[in-house]
């Protein structure tokens, strides 16, 4: 039996963050990773990107501005050396392999890679995709960020998606609340556990194989 | 003389027949034509296919055309209302619901692209946006070197209606911040591209160099103010 706390939000957002490498160009989706943003280390410029055309995005100005908004609709400002572009430059940032690092909220992420993250599959859901797709395929590497199991305690790591695909063969690694996982051309292979955890506990909550690293690290803040 | 200013926002949509497809610039709030959009309401025009990346922002606007039964489809690619406790889509979600009109959800890039093929000149393409997934159900794929895509199809406007903050006489436009999105690919993109601006300003006044939707992409230009007060056309 193991004695593990799930990290929280706020935890697994400062983890994340805290793995961006200085002078990368990200993109938030939006959700759970739009947090990271509050959370970005100290010393590194870490250079973010919303699809609506801004390159180089801060926290929440003082004055509320509709013309600087992020994917999710919320206010931000511009850092200096911030640039503006329309939508076909922007989404040729997303697409064509210039965004170095998407991190993105999940509903299932497969063996494989796979990712379904924008359709719950409800059958009066209105289908609304966004940009979730151009990301997926186009950013040169797909982080995702989510609890790791629903609420239900259901696997959300899986051996084949169930939920509607945004894509295939995509993700590069997942942040789990309680570890860290990179797919990989073997599989999917554990880096680190939140303290506590065993590997026998984790594999029961993932329902797709799991290998574990020689040198497991642990995930905490 | 050359000079694409209209004196009103009535004047600036009065030819617009039923039937027509509208690109409707703007990201959430930001760079959306309200006035124009209220200006179409009471034109009249019905059966119209709409281009906008949401399904309206709150009540004024998109909404009212849904509400009124003006738009057959809409093509778009986040119809949702985002945050459940700020419902912009909500007029949407009713007439969607109710089976009062169609929807064409597109990824949102691709919705662009399309946009700039059609601008460009460009037929089909193909793109690995959407490969494997339902969106692309209907549509011709083909694998490529070991990569899946999808061939999609340009979406030209018949009109574009686009906010911008300056222009000149010209159709030379200039936009603010991010409200700039989809702007210029709409432009581009329709026959007859109709800008809502803050201020008309004088031929000559943008340095050339930013100018950022050249005038030879617009066709009318109405001034409206930065509150939403019509304010008169003027300048040069």
């Amino acid at each position: 039996m193991s004695h593990h706390k799930p990290l929280s939000r706020e935890q697994l957002a400062q983890i994340v963050a805290n793995d961006l490498p200085d002078g990368v160009y990200v993109n938030l989706g939006i959700g759970m990773p739009t947090q990271l943003a509050g959370h970005l280390p100290k010393g590194r410029e870490i250079i973010l990107h919303s699809e609506n055309g801004i390159l180089g995005m801060g926290p929440a100005g003082d004055v509320p501005d509709l013309d600087l908004i992020n994917a999710s609709k919320e206010q931000v400002s511009l850092l200096p050396g911030a640039a503006i572009c329309d939508h076909v430059v922007s989404f040729t940032m997303m697409r064509g392999g210039h965004i170095d690092i998407t991190v993105l909220g999940a509903y299932q992420v497969s063996a494989d890679g796979d990712l379904a993250n924008w359709d719950t599959g409800t059958p009066d859901a209105i289908p609304a995709v966004g940009g979730a797709m151009d990301l997926a395929v186009g950013a040169r590497q797909v982080w995702v960020m989510m609890e790791h199991t629903t609420r239900k305690r259901e696997p959300k790591i899986v051996e084949r998606c169930t939920l509607p695909l945004t894509g295939a063969s995509v993700v590069d690694r997942i942040y789990s609340d309680l570890a860290r996982i990179d797919v990989t051309p073997h599989g999917l292979v554990v880096r680190a556990l939140v303290p506590g955890l065993d590997p026998d506990t984790l594999q029961s909550l993932t329902a797709a194989p799991l290998r574990f690293d020689e040198r497991l690290a642990v995930l905490a803040v | 003389m050359l000079d694409k200013t209209v004196a009103s926002l009535a004047e600036a949509v009065k030819d617009i027949p039923d039937g027509a497809t509208l690109l409707v610039g703007g990201f959430g709030a930001s760079g959306i034509p309200t006035e124009l959009l209220v200006a179409l309401l009471d034109q009249g025009a019905r059966d119209l296919t709409v281009v906008n990346n949401n399904g309206g922002n709150g009540p004024v606007g998109l909404s009212q055309l849904f509400l009124a039964g003006r738009v057959r489809k809409l093509i778009c690619s986040f119809a949702r209302s985002a945050n459940p406790a700020q419902p912009s889509a909500a007029a949407f979600a009713e007439v969607y619901r109710a089976g009062k009109v169609e929807l064409e959800c597109v990824p949102q890039g691709i919705m662009v692209e399309r946009m700039r093929a059609a601008a460009a000149g460009l037929g089909p393409f193909f793109s690995p946006v959407s490969y494997g997934s339902k969106l692309a159900h209907g549509k011709e794929t083909r694998i490529i070197d070991g990569r899946g895509y999808v061939l999609e199809q340009p979406l030209p406007g018949d009109y574009a209606f686009v906010k911008a903050q300056h222009a000149d006489r010209w159709g030379n436009l200039t936009y603010r911040y991010a409200g700039r999105n989809f702007g210029p690919v709409m432009c581009m993109a329709a026959r007859t591209t109709i800008v809502q601006v803050d201020r008309i300003v004088p031929l000559g006044s943008i340095p050339p160099e930013q100018v950022m939707t050249p005038g030879i992409f617009v066709k009318r230009v109405v001034q409206v103010g930065r509150d939403g007060e019509p304010a008169r056309a003027g300048a040069a």
